[in-house]
């Protein structure tokens, strides 16, 4: 039997994170990179999960938590549920370090009765469970919540297992802004148009999506209620009117606006009311993004002749340029605390990379190996950054972890263009 | 038995006389005609511009038709260069062409439709895209059209009318164009 060190570096130099068995093929999850120090786990099979259909729970978390670029797994045949116990001499010595297991039963109503318990391998000892009872069209969420579960235990921080994330697909000459789980699965559609979509923004409570439609036969930025589908133009001046960015408290947006000659940055209310400039310049100043206190706004300007980003007091105050290196610096986002801004850069050679930047050094980093990325945002817990890309011809999304190490490539649909992708907050 | 002589300049004396007895034109003093068009010196100009009066059997000529359409043959796009949005010589005759339509038709509006090509942020590129959209614009009222005439917008990246990945797909996009509204 390998010592648990050995197992380690065997899977290091193996250089691949583990694929899914070949049953749950549907998941597509597809992640690369290795990273530094990874909790090995065990997720076992749930009893019953097959009456779930194709949602087998355990393959759920087990994507999740990989995806997370926080675990390896560790293979195991165990057969338990909740109200078993593991054998832990076996994990131990397959260098699992805790072990989840479950099981997914169907109620008289219908409903599914899901429930799971994790064990501390190395201590040999219980850490909690819990019993989720779900219509079976919420099943994916139960086994986002044992996920986020689990990983809350494990780590010490909140999962995004159970966020969800918008999109916008083109194909066959029709646009489509999609609502999807974390994981890019159980997509729905608030908006089906022949004409662009583009700039999806969700407010801070998570009902409500703002985005730019150009039904009008000019960009017009619409917000949009996901529960009822009721949509309201905000912004419809003279001119372009795009870039919508929820201020944090949900009260305002920043949006661009050229009602006054050129591209500037205009503050206003949620209903659209109340237009005030707030940048002064005869330059483009666009793509405005909220710092998470909401007393900075983040934004694009060619001011000094090239797009870069800058940050300027939402009270009142000089803009500050941010970012000093290259010559084409876009599409900023910042961080749940505020440390990190990830954006897009155009390098030497016309490549379009994600990066981040510690916004008290000034440190930059590259994210990704890709040459055609748009469209970074951080999902809630500040921990990974999703955005989209091309590859083969076709565009689609990745989640990375911050320092680019573990990448996964997203589910969509098929067949079309998957862009601008946006991660919604906490809470549904 | 008195013998009128029909000769010609008998029959326009006898003109004259009928039609001064009607009293309701004055032959020598047309009316003043609005010019449609700056500048535009057209069949029939009327005699008010040239200092010597008319003679007396002019009639100025108003051409409802003159400007009434759009140019004929000049297209309705503008292309630009990478990164610019500078109004290239050869495309000056769409801009004044167009210019000069709308200040002769007050009532007619137009939209202008800033594009660019698809490489980097789509809203930067909106914003280009409005750049051009607005050079067109300025061009235009300097030739005469109307500010209320004109609505200038952009579309970004997201028109494009050649979809490929390369510098021809590029050029063919990046682009300004004039709409009815």
């Amino acid at each position: 039997m390998w010592s648990r060190r050995e197992w380690i570096g065997a899977l290091g130099a193996m250089g691949t994170a583990a694929a899914l068995p070949a049953a749950h093929a549907e998941f597509r999850v597809e992640i690369t990179g290795v990273g530094a120090t990874q909790l090995p786990v065990t997720a076992l099979k749930f009893r019953g999960e097959e009456a779930g259909g194709t949602n087998l729970v355990s393959a759920i978390i087990r994507a999740d938590l990989e995806r997370s670029g926080v675990f390896r797994f560790i293979e195991s045949t165990q057969s338990i549920d909740e109200t078993g116990v593991p054998a832990f001499p076996d994990l131990r010595s397959r260098g699992s370090d805790a072990v989840v297991a479950g099981s997914v039963t169907r109620l008289a109503d219908g409903r599914f009765d899901v429930r799971y318990k994790l064990w501390d391998v190395v201590k040999g000892a219980d850490q909690g469970g819990q019993s989720i009872a779900v219509q079976a069209a919420d099943l994916r969420l139960a086994a986002h919540r044992i996920a986020d579960a689990v990983y809350e235990k494990l780590t010490g921080e909140k999962g995004v297992f159970a966020t969800r994330i918008a999109y916008i697909t083109k194909g066959a000459g029709r646009y489509t802004l999609r609502v999807a789980d974390a994981d890019g699965e159980g997509g729905q559609v608030p908006l089906t148009s022949p004409d662009p979509i583009i700039s999806p923004a969700w407010s801070p409570d998570g009902r409500e999506l703002a985005y730019v439609s150009f039904e009008d036969r000019k960009p017009v930025v619409w917000v949009q209620d996901l529960q009822t589908g009721a949509r309201r133009r905000v912004a419809n001046f003279k001119g372009s009117n795009s870039a919508p960015a929820w201020s944090p408290d949900g009260s305002q947006l920043a949006v661009t606006l050229s009602r006054e000659g050129g591209s500037q940055l205009f503050l206003i209310n949620r209903d659209g009311s109340n237009p005030r400039r707030i940048t002064q310049s005869s330059a483009i100043d666009t793509e405005p993004a909220f710092a998470p206190d909401g007393k900075t706004l983040y934004f694009v300007s060619d001011r000094g002749g090239s797009p870069q980003i800058y940050r300027q007091p939402i009270g009142g105050g000089n803009a500050e340029r941010v970012t000093f290196q290259g010559s084409y610096n876009v599409s900023p986002a910042i961080s749940p605390d505020g440390r990190t801004m990830t954006f897009v850069q155009r390098n030497g050679g016309g490549a379009f990379r994600v990066m981040t930047m510690d916004l008290s050094s000034g440190a930059m980093q590259t994210v990704s190996d890709t040459s055609d990325d748009e469209s970074p945002s951080f999902a809630p817990n500040g921990r990974l950054i999703i955005y989209a890309t091309r590859s083969g011809g076709r565009e689609l999304l990745m989640t990375t972890t911050l320092d680019g190490k573990i990448k996964a490539r997203l589910p969509g649909p098929g067949g079309v263009d998957i862009r601008e992708p946006v991660w919604g907050p906490y809470g549904r | 038995m008195v013998k009128w002589n029909v000769g010609p300049g008998a029959l326009s004396a006898l003109l004259v006389l009928t039609l001064a007895g009607c009293g309701s034109t004055k032959l020598d003093t047309p009316a003043p005609v609005e010019t449609r068009t700056p500048g535009d010196a057209g069949a029939g100009a009327n005699a008010g511009n040239s200092g010597k009066p008319a003679a007396e059997s002019n009639v100025a000529s108003v051409d409802l038709g003159a400007n009434a359409s759009p140019p004929a043959g000049l297209g309705r796009t503008v292309y630009f260069d990478f990164d610019s949005y500078v109004i290239k010589d050869e495309y000056r005759p769409v801009v004044e062409g167009y210019a000069k339509f709308l200040a002769a038709n007050k009532a007619k509006r137009m939209m202008i439709e800033g594009h660019t090509d698809e490489r980097g942020s789509r809203e930067y590129n909106l914003a280009l895209g409005q750049k051009r959209a607005e050079a067109v614009q300025k061009a235009m009222a300097l030739v005469g059209a109307g500010e209320g005439q004109l609505e200038a917008v952009s579309f970004g990246e997201e028109r494009a009318v050649d979809a490929g990945h390369d510098e021809a797909a590029w050029a063919k996009n990046r682009r300004a164009e004039l709409k009815d509204r």
